[in-house]
């Protein structure tokens, strides 16, 4: 059972306050606590501008600036991350981005069977622009997954992608936790997706943001059915009307 | 088409020149033909070649020198908030003196040496790099640096595959526009305090009122740095932009 094994990363966040020159503070989290479990997806829910950014940016270890902890050292766990607008480098080519998020003395590995899985191959040697949007994606967790993380965390990952591409790069992700154990916390606001795909939902509350709950799917992804996605929103939109849409 | 487009006007602009010529006064307009002949001479009796050779060298030692003093000062400034107060000033008012005053302070300062000339030629084209670079090194994409740092991408790295692409349409664009304006000063110095290169030849021409000769100058060494911009940096540019 994914909840019996030792939590990979511990994030709290007692408190995240921006302050500018000029402008009042900004209370951006208050109270935030959750473990990140190996081969689990868990989905970060909450209203858009709720401070997930920000969580993920203290996650990944580039925000230092808040009270709380991260334990272990979020460097030293092997965290890769999928950003929601791609962000591979457009002058360089699609294999060439894949290996400069390596370090230095894992450039040179062989590669051919993860751009194959991901029916990347026939694009190595194409720039970014060449690509649709889906495809770039494709690009950006191909970059992630070639560091071999045992965290992968995904913003927004089907944003804006149609069905047939999000169901693809989906499956894809479900295939990455099932084949190689790794723990994926994936930020949404779509509840369905979540519904679909999560081990476990993290409630957020809007701004400052609060965990409003830690909710565990207990029925396994192949059988969630129509009937069963349609109850547990049901049950949550009534448990949680400010964060989940009827 | 584009090319014709420009033979076009390249002959048109001859035929004028051809036919103004006819009217005016030999010795201040002469016609093409006369010009080419003085060039064919010249060359001949390899004036032409060491004098174009020698102009070259200067515009090269010195555009080598500002773009990379400029390229350097320029991130700097688009980087770091306190070199931009502390070195605006400055900047503004080496931007803002004529090439003029440079070079003959420079003569002043240095004598009337090589170094001075490349010196002065250099610090009239470096303000305008480092402008040019500023505006490149503040406008980074912040997700791209988010990026790079949650991928631990090592300096060297950063440098030549996150920092150096995004400045490259920059750095053409100053080289491009540095080049000529480099060598336009270098003719005002080598005038001022050499005794050789294309401004000595054009200043010792004009004293003798051989227009013909001063044309043909021009014409010649117009040519060279036109002919850099279409076979070096034009490709340059087109090679950068290749992704896009």
């Amino acid at each position: 059972m994914p909840a019996a094994a030792p939590a990979l990363l511990t994030v709290r966040v007692d408190r995240k306050v921006y302050r500018r020159a000029r402008t009042e503070p900004v209370e951006a989290v208050r109270g935030l606590t959750f473990s990140l479990q190996p081969a689990e997806i868990t989905c970060l829910i909450g209203p858009s501008g709720a401070g997930k950014t920000t969580t993920l940016r203290i996650l990944l270890g580039l925000d230092h600036d808040f009270e709380g902890a991260v334990t272990p050292d979020p460097n030293a766990v092997g965290i890769a991350m999928v950003f929601q607008d791609p962000r591979l480098l457009p002058w360089r080519t699609i294999e060439q981005n894949v290996r400069l998020g390596l370090p230095r003395e894992r450039r040179g590995r062989d590669l051919d069977g993860l751009f194959e899985s991901l029916a990347l191959t026939p694009w190595r040697g194409r720039f970014p622009g060449a690509l649709s949007l889906g495809m770039q994606r494709r690009v950006a967790l191909a970059r992630a997954l070639a560091l071999e993380p045992r965290i992968l965390v995904l913003d927004e990952p089907f944003v804006s992608l149609d069905d047939t591409a999000a169901a693809g790069l989906r499956g894809l992700v479900v295939e990455t936790v099932a084949r190689r154990g790794t723990s994926i916390l994936m930020v949404t606001h779509n509840v369905a997706e979540a519904l679909e795909i999560a081990d476990r939902l993290l409630l957020v509350s809007a701004r400052p943001a609060s965990l409003l709950a830690n909710v565990p799917l207990d029925r396994p992804r192949g059988r969630r059915d129509r009937a069963f996605l349609e109850a547990t929103r049901a049950d949550l939109a009534a448990r949680f009307p400010g964060v989940i849409a009827q | 088409m584009a090319l014709i487009a420009r033979l076009v006007s390249l002959a048109v602009l001859l035929a004028l020149w051809q036919g103004v010529s006819v009217y005016a006064d030999v010795r201040t307009l002469p016609a093409p033909s006369a010009v080419f002949a003085f060039i064919l001479r010249e060359a001949e009796s390899g004036n032409l070649l060491f004098n174009v050779g020698v102009t070259l060298a200067r515009v090269g030692v010195s555009f080598v020198i500002a773009m990379s003093l400029g390229v350097l000062l320029g991130i700097a400034l688009g980087r770091s908030k306190l070199a931009d107060r502390l070195l605006d000033t400055p900047l503004l008012v080496v931007l803002n003196t004529p090439a003029l005053v440079v070079t003959v302070l420079a003569y002043v300062w240095l004598g009337l040496t090589e170094t001075a000339a490349i010196v002065a030629v250099a610090i009239n084209k470096l303000p305008n790099v480092a402008v040019i670079m500023r505006e490149g090194a503040r406008g980074l994409d912040p997700g791209l640096e988010e990026m790079a740092r949650t991928y631990r991408f090592d300096r060297r790295t950063w440098i030549a595959h996150v920092l150096l692409p995004q400045l490259q349409p920059f750095m053409v664009a100053a080289a491009r526009s540095g080049i000529s304006l480099a060598w336009k000063i270098v003719l005002v110095v080598e005038l001022l305090g050499r005794p050789n290169g294309v401004g000595f030849a054009i200043n010792y021409y004009f004293t003798l009122f051989d227009v013909t000769a001063v044309i043909g100058y021009s014409v010649v060494f117009m040519s060279v740095m036109l002919a850099i911009d279409a076979l070096i940096l034009q490709p340059l540019d087109a090679h950068v932009r290749r992704w896009r």
